[in-house]
């Protein structure tokens, strides 16, 4: 019990250092504020204004995919961070401290969800601002922030995975980068994936991204009688087949990720 | 007095290449230990172990009582490690640093933060206390670094290369508080490529060359082994420089080093003053002009080079650290 007891104030205090270190880092500042205010504004005014949706506006359809999009992203930062703290020797002073090791991938990755929670509430008060609603009741709503949430700590785990296996920022960011773009772009994030050409659309509806937005629509009642109903499976279960995939990544990459991370710094 | 460090028989390899090859070790209580040797010897790599980030492929050691490998946990609350790369986080500020270390040993929010501030008094970084070490320079981020290695007080204390890559003011700034640390009864482990370092700070120095120790005493018994005094004697001319090399050759108790472009001998000798004073008798009853004379203890820079046969700053290969 006092482990434990010790372990959770260990990765409060890492969780509070990746806090600090966020507020003062004017670059990941950006990341989490200023770029998911920009996501809001640009999808919102330019694709919002050319693409028109039956029964509903386009704003209201892409605010869930803009959401996750910026989850997706924004998990960059955990690894980018990872990367950079392996290479400038932080960790071996942690490891010489007789703190709980468990309490470093904790704190990076509770922080995420800290930093998440910032970037997703700005984006919605911004949506609200240039005309997003939410159309279901206050349970649902709620159900649906929660359930961002628990993705992007999963999704944290993911990226510290792919970070502790690659171990440096630059090379960490290329990857990432070149991951992240089809994973959010062949889905149906922003466009209707019913209608996408051929083998793009078992792909997209597949994509674990689809499923997310899918239920985060269903969730805020961001959708339309009128839109073609996806067959895909994932997508017809959108809100439980979300959690199975948060579940899923927590219970593949914690360990991944742990076992990475005692290899990375035992060198 | 018990050993606050012991080490026996240590082995690490990477791959074919043996990082440590049999490295020894001993430090009594409240000593400071010198592990001198040039880059890739194996420095690091003995630090790392002892400081429980790496395992051993073969020996043991211990410090301040427990086994570095089966009782790591516990021993981290027993020491503090400071290396060359100083760990210190740029966003944070010098006090909350401090503050993290404290709550990461247990210390508790308010005397984490009363420990934060005692330190960056005594280090110096009182004014810097609440700035982001982002603006800090090379020698208060290590003066910071070091402070961190003593938030809780550890009876002993590891030092990778605590000067590397500072200027000569800052390095002299921080020999000081090493100093001072080490008169409160601190164990101190410093590993260094500095001569001068070990030779200023260290009560025994051990000489490292590839993974093992290859000379071990107090910094003037590793200088006897060399030899003892040598006359440092500079002269005019070429001529005065043969005419002086073989009015002195029969004082000289071992090899004459004769610098021809700098017109400058030196000479092997036993007996200290005295044989300068008759050696300079001899030349000028020869009538040969001498510029400068002198006599000087070894420095360990000839330790250095008639141990391992290269020079103690020669760069070679950087191995894993």
């Amino acid at each position: 019990m006092n482990t434990l007891r010790l372990a959770v104030a260990d990765g409060v205090t890492i969780t509070k250092r990746n806090a600090l270190k966020i507020r003062r880092a004017p670059d990941l500042l950006g990341g989490v504020v200023m770029l998911p205010i920009v996501f809001v504004l640009l999808f919102t005014y330019v694709f919002g204004s050319m693409i028109s949706l039956p029964g509903m506006s386009y704003g209201e359809y892409l605010l869930p995919g803009i959401f996750v999009m910026t989850i997706v992203t924004s998990a960059q930062i955990t690894g980018y961070t990872l990367t950079q703290d392996l290479q400038r020797g932080i960790f071996d002073r942690f490891r010489t401290l007789p703190m709980s090791p468990s309490a470093v991938l904790t704190g990076q990755t509770v922080s995420d969800v800290i930093m998440n929670f910032t970037s997703i509430a700005t984006m919605a008060i911004v949506g609200l601002l240039v005309g997003w609603r939410i159309h279901s009741s206050p349970f649902e709503a709620a159900l649906g922030f929660l359930m961002l949430l628990l993705f992007a700590y999963a999704f944290s785990w993911v990226t510290a995975t792919v970070a502790l296996a690659l171990r440096t920022p630059e090379v960490f960011n290329n990857i990432a980068t070149i991951l992240s773009f089809p994973l959010v772009f062949l889905s149906n994030a922003f466009v209707d994936s019913t209608r996408l050409p051929g083998p793009l659309k078992p792909i997209a509806e597949w994509n674990p991204v689809s499923t997310l937005v899918q239920a985060a629509r269903e969730l805020f009642g961001n959708t339309s009688p009128a839109l073609p109903v996806p067959g895909a499976w994932p997508l017809r279960h959108a809100v439980p087949v979300s959690l199975l995939w948060s579940v899923l990544l927590l219970v593949v990459f914690v360990p991944l990720a742990t076992r990475l991370y005692k290899r990375a710094v035992s060198q | 007095m018990p050993d606050a460090i012991v080490a026996e028989g240590l082995v690490k390899k990477y791959g074919d290449v043996a990082a440590l090859d049999g490295m020894e070790l001993t430090v009594p209580e409240g000593t400071v230990f010198g592990l001198l040797g040039p880059n890739g010897a194996g420095k690091t790599t003995t630090v790392r172990i002892l400081t429980t980030l790496l395992k051993p492929d073969a020996g043991r050691a211990t410090v301040a009582g427990f086994d570095v490998v089966r009782d790591a946990h516990r021993l981290r609350a027993h020491i503090g490690a400071s290396g060359q790369y100083a760990a210190v986080d740029d966003h944070l500020t010098g006090a909350e640093n401090l503050e993290m270390v404290g709550r990461l040993y247990h210390l508790g929010t308010r005397s984490s933060r009363q420990r934060a501030r005692e330190l960056l008094e005594r280090f110096d970084l009182a004014d810097a206390a609440d700035r982001p070490v982002r603006g800090y320079s090379g020698g208060m981020r290590r003066r910071l670094d070091l402070a961190g290695a003593l938030v809780a007080n550890p009876p002993v204390l590891f030092l990778d290369e605590p000067t590397t890559g500072l200027d000569p003011r800052a390095r002299i700034g921080l020999w000081d508080v090493i100093a001072e640390l080490v008169a409160g009864g601190t164990t101190v482990l410093l590993t260094t490529q500095y001569l001068e370092e070990a030779d200023r700070l260290a009560d025994r120095i051990a000489v490292v060359d590839h993974g093992r120790v290859i000379a071990l005493g107090t910094a003037d018994e590793l200088k006897d082994q060399v030899g003892g005094d040598r006359i440092h004697l500079s002269v005019t001319s070429t001529a005065n420089l043969e005419s002086a090399a073989r009015t002195l050759a029969p004082l000289a108790v071992g090899d004459m080093q004769i610098d021809a472009a700098a017109l400058q001998v030196t000479i092997p000798v036993a007996g200290g003053a005295a044989t300068l004073t008759e050696a300079l008798g001899h030349l000028a009853a020869e009538r040969i002009t001498v510029r400068d004379a002198g006599l000087r203890r070894p420095t360990l820079d000839d330790v250095f080079l008639s141990l391992t046969g290269h020079q103690a700053d020669e760069n070679t290969k950087e191995t894993v650290r």
